[in-house]
């Protein structure tokens, strides 16, 4: 029978939660990296049982681990991220010249055909590759040098790349979203970069409708439709079907179009779901009632799924890379709270279970599905 | 022999418990401790000093001898006591909330 394979990340280390295919009854191991933030923990498409570990401190840096067993053992690799030449410059909160410091590790994303090659995306937002495991890393400096550069800006959260999505139907193609600059593809394997915010309306820029600077909080695609494109922006939720070259706000009747993640169902690509927030001021549901919105029509028309969700005194929030899929029969959805809890839903998205209750405040949600 | 007490998320990554010893050939100084301390435990670099620039990260202090040696020139000895082996140098983490 098939099981699951939890990956979560929290700001006091990582856990894994497993459960054959019913999703009923759950271990859960950990914490792995205790004390440490761990912005986010995946596994290669290639091989399951490889895993990485973002594991990152205020006090003492950057680490990456990496597990060839699924996560039972792990060993630190490669933790130097250099920028290549001189970084420059991109803008302060203030919009005065900053300097570029490497902060941290948001993202990891494993090749979908090489366990050993994998992407991190980093703060201050650069992208940097490693082919041999996580040994050594070197940066794609096409896209933090293609131009714009020097007028992205921090987001609340960091001047960081959060975004990775790898185009199955197209080895060269690479999608990346940064947090407050807007989203951005290569079809070169990553030498040149280009901007991809057309459509995007943005307030709270002296620009609205600038070519970056948006704050593009995630993005999703459906592997079988790699053309089209989900965004959950700052405010509004938009689509693209064009890979990007164009965007239309699907927001629709969404009680608000604030959040942070977005996915797609795993076998229903018209199939998003969004976690709606108050606003930007106030990063947790509207009215104490924590709902994940789904539409199946792409966007513009959606619905509450509430059974099994907190329905009054919630404030927590679900953050941009706490959401994921398996891709079972019957398709789970799973998200985890700064509160603590990992929901899942073993029917869609019609009714959650908490997983597990009290965790220390969620980073990342993966989820892989095992033979 | 150079004795050097690591905080403790260092020791758990560096896999020691309690206090960890390096041999430094020639002068005791921050340098020469932490390049034995991280040629002994790999691990451990870029988590006391930056990779590249070899700054010490802003919230690790070093103190020896009732001394906060933090602003020391990373080329300064080590007070006596520490390059004898009397005394440990202490790798500290500041103390910050979270």
């Amino acid at each position: 029978m098939s099981s699951v394979r939890v990956l979560v990340g929290t700001r006091k280390g990582a856990f894994i939660l497993t459960a054959d295919g019913k999703r009923e009854r759950w271990k859960v191991a950990g914490p792995h990296f205790a004390g440490w933030e761990i912005y986010h923990v995946t596994g290669s498409p290639a091989d399951p049982n490889r895993l990485y570990a973002s594991q990152s401190s205020g006090w003492f840096g950057q680490l990456i681990q990496r597990s060839d067993d699924g996560g039972v053992t792990w060993s630190p690799v490669g933790n130097s991220f250099v920028y290549e030449g001189i970084p420059g410059t991109h803008q302060w909160y203030d919009g005065t010249p900053h300097p570029w410091e490497f902060k941290r590790v948001w993202h990891l994303e494993p090749s979908l055909t090489d366990p050993d090659a994998v992407y991190a995306g980093v703060e201050d937002a650069a992208l940097f590759r490693s082919s041999d495991g996580g040994a050594t890393w070197s940066e794609l400096a096409g896209l933090r040098g293609h131009g714009t550069g020097s007028s992205w800006q921090p987001g609340a959260g960091g001047m960081c790349l959060h975004t990775i999505i790898l185009d199955p139907s197209d080895p060269k193609r690479i999608f990346i979203a940064i947090s407050a600059a807007g989203a951005f593809r290569t079809d070169d394997g990553g030498v040149t970069w280009r901007p991809i915010n057309r459509g995007l309306r943005s307030e709270q820029i002296p620009d609205p409708t600038a070519e970056v600077g948006h704050c593009v909080h995630r993005l999703a695609m459906h592997p079988a439709r790699p053309g089209v494109l989900y965004m959950q922006k700052h405010w509004d939720v938009m689509r693209s079907r064009d890979a990007g070259d164009s965007w239309q706000e699907v927001s629709g009747n969404l009680p608000t179009d604030f959040g942070f993640t977005i996915d797609v169902h795993a076998h229903e690509p018209e199939t998003i779901y969004v976690v709606p927030i108050k606003s930007d001021s106030e990063h947790f549901p509207l009215d104490g009632k924590l709902q994940v919105y789904r539409s199946r029509t792409g966007g513009d028309d959606w619905e509450a799924l509430t059974k099994g969700l907190p329905q009054r005194d919630c404030y927590v929030n679900v953050l941009r890379d706490a959401m994921a899929v398996d891709d079972l029969d019957a398709c789970g959805i799973y998200f985890g709270t700064t509160g603590g809890q990992v929901y899942a839903s073993a029917d869609g998205g019609e009714s959650w279970n908490a997983i597990v209750r009290d965790l220390p405040a969620v980073l990342s949600v993966e989820v892989q599905t095992l033979p | 022999m150079i004795r050097v007490v690591l905080p403790a998320h260092l020791r758990t990554l560096a896999r020691v418990a309690g206090e960890t010893t390096v041999e430094v050939a020639g002068p005791a100084t921050q340098r020469s401790v932490l390049d034995a301390l991280e040629s002994s435990y790999p691990v451990l670099r870029g988590t006391i000093r930056d990779h590249v620039t070899q700054r010490r990260r802003p919230f690790v202090r070093f103190f020896a001898c009732e001394r906060d040696l933090s602003h020391e020139s990373p080329d300064a000895p080590l007070p006596d006591a520490v390059a004898s082996g009397t005394e440990p140098l202490l790798v500290v983490g500041a103390m910050a909330g979270g």
